[in-house]
């Protein structure tokens, strides 16, 4: 099994086929604790099947996952998210008629006594600490209550990532935080993620923005066509090494591989 | 990047006005209209009053409740994003049933001869029985084997219908005791319809059930991934459609002193008609009982006004269907408007 100390995740063999299709293939990646690493890829490297199936979304074909050294299989986000870990989906997880009070503590409402599922709420608990939760986060909305609906892309995946940081304890996944934000809404995303970092939180970042993930993250983690092709020191690597590897046309990028 | 500032900038200023102005004020300013219109045409064309006459309001209020009673469940059903078609069939099975136990020993052809003049409580729980089996079948097909709640509820609305029918052969279940007439009698229609919509209106407003509710209904994914069981929450939301359809069946076979396999028909449109023009989105997420409450008095104000102007009952269907669609209409007209913003 090696040793998994200092060691967050880890996969030995990771694969997952729908049907003939061979979206990820004997994967084998490692997140060191506190570490921040990206994962990038071409479309249909298999970035986001991996995640799939270390959030417990899909059950991988073969292959193990190790989580704080211990072997886990989950078989559905929930469960991996009793263990700490939170994602931030691609298609964003917030139901749009509630406010964010409601979406941050969605599934772990806060009540007053237990009722089953007439549990009155304790709406005011829940407004401060998610009040704290932007706070930590240094996301500033001014309406908490006014629902997910009326909200900028921005605010939502705000919403979203706050959601997953009050929450995680120890490991956030963010798919393709801030495909559809704009200049000013991706910094504050990194923002988040810089705040992350220095909570000492580990993230792994699915991202086509190569300079946000130079700028961000410690090591870069290629997919290509189902296959990881190797993972990048980011002090030692420039974006050119990154292309070339995801394009699989080398340039010098062979030289890099761990 | 100026748009980017522009839509951040919009933002606080329209949820501050959304805030200060419920969806439930334009249903009722919408209530006002219609009765001022109703009103005016009354002195016009009848040369009287609409509103002031105590006795076509109470008939009204009357009509509406029992409906209303079926429609504070239908909204809850409609703003997980489902529907349900069979509360005018569960209300006729739960009538003929309930009523069935509800008989008097004065009468020599009840239908169980050995079992009359039994206490109320038991034709109650009978019929509420019903209606709860009726509502759990619903939920379990629509939650467990993922067929849509249309198709669900309308095998419902056919077998329920059958069931009513094959209970007596057709016949009608008449003779209740005085016990069981004295639940629907004089105005507790309305009084049971008002107590009930205020205790779901609070549930959906202060407790994790109608969180849950909203939620499925909003985003049926998300709730799923936030870690709610959402086949359990709709077996219970369809169970209680069911439980108070089978609370308007009782009403409704009390007040009437029987029951017959025809009734409630058409119930489960008006009381769909009844939520949808209260502001509850078909699309799911949005609505409320205090919307229906109101909904429920715009669809008796027309009732009832077409029929104090004398227009053809048929001429009301098709007037009623018309309003119906517009409410609709207007509804995914609003969400659009929404998505764009």
């Amino acid at each position: 099994m090696g040793d998994d100390r200092g060691i967050v995740l880890r996969t030995e063999g990771l694969t997952k086929h729908y049907g003939g299709v061979r979206a990820l293939e004997a994967a084998d990646f490692e997140l060191r604790e506190g570490e921040h690493v990206a994962i990038v890829g071409d479309n249909g490297a298999g970035k986001s099947t991996f995640v799939r199936q270390i959030t417990g979304v899909e059950q991988p074909t073969a292959g193990k996952i190790f989580f704080e050294g211990r072997e886990v299989a989950f078989k559905n986000p929930i469960e991996a998210r009793n263990v700490g870990i939170e994602t931030v989906f691609q298609n964003l997880a917030l139901a749009d008629d509630l406010d964010i009070p409601s979406n941050l503590f969605l599934g772990r409402e806060k009540v007053y006594f237990n009722l089953g599922p007439f549990s009155v709420l304790n709406e005011r608990l829940m407004l401060a600490r998610a009040k704290d939760a932007l706070n930590t986060t240094g996301v500033k909305i001014p309406d908490l209550r006014a629902k997910m609906r009326n909200m900028s892309g921005g605010q939502r995946q705000c919403v979203a990532i706050s959601r997953a940081a009050s929450f995680a304890s120890k490991l956030i996944i963010m798919d393709e935080p801030t495909a559809a934000l704009g200049v000013q809404e991706t910094a504050q995303v990194e923002n988040i993620i810089r705040r992350l970092k220095a909570r000492g939180i580990p993230l792994i970042l699915v991202s086509h923005n190569l300079r946000q993930v130079l700028d961000l993250v410690d090591r870069i983690w290629v997919f290509r066509r189902g296959r990881i092709v190797g993972a990048l020191d980011r002090d030692k690597t420039t974006g050119n090494d990154v292309v070339a590897m995801i394009t699989g046309v080398t340039a010098g990028g062979e030289a890099a591989f761990v | 990047m100026a748009e980017v500032a522009g839509v951040v900038k919009e933002t606080p200023s329209a949820n501050a006005r959304r805030r200060t102005w419920p969806p439930e004020l334009n249903i009722f300013i919408g209530l006002v209209v219609i009765a001022a219109i109703f009103e005016i045409l009354g002195w016009t064309l009848q040369g009287q009053s609409f509103l002031a006459n105590p006795a076509r309001l109470q008939i009204m209020i009357l009509q509406v409740a029992i409906v209303g009673i079926i429609a504070v469940g239908v909204t809850q059903v409609i703003i997980t994003g489902g529907i349900d078609l069979s509360s005018g069939s569960v209300v006729s099975a739960s009538a003929m049933i309930a009523m069935s136990f509800a008989q008097t020993s004065t009468y020599a052809r009840a239908v169980y001869p050995t079992l009359t003049d039994l206490p109320v409580i038991v034709p109650i729980l009978v019929g509420l029985a019903c209606g709860l089996v009726a509502g759990l079948i619903n939920g379990l097909l629509i939650a467990y084997t993922k067929i849509p709640a249309f198709i669900a509820t309308l095998g419902m609305m056919v077998s329920a219908r059958g069931v009513a029918d094959w209970y007596t052969k057709g016949k009608p279940v008449s003779f209740p005791t005085d016990a069981y007439a004295a639940i629907g009698a004089g105005f507790r229609p309305v009084l049971i319809f008002l107590v009930i919509a205020i205790i779901f209106q609070l549930i959906l407003r202060y407790t994790l059930y109608g969180k849950r509710t909203y939620a499925i209904g909003s985003n049926e994914n998300a709730a799923r991934v936030s870690g709610i069981n959402v086949e359990r929450h709709l077996v219970l939301v369809y169970a209680i459609a069911g439980l108070l359809a089978a609370v308007a069946a009782i009403v409704v076979s009390s007040r009437n002193l029987t029951a017959q396999a025809g009734m409630g028909f058409g119930y489960e449109l008006d009381a769909i008609a009844m939520a949808v023009i209260g502001g509850t989105s078909l699309a799911g997420g949005r609505g409320s009982i205090t919307g229906t409450v109101l909904g429920a008095l715009i669809f008796g104000v027309i009732t009832s006004g077409f029929t104090f102007l004398r227009v053809d009952a048929f001429y009301q269907e098709i007037i009623k269907g018309i309003i119906i669609v517009g409410a609709v209409v207007q509804d995914v007209y609003r969400q659009r408007l929404r998505g764009r913003i």
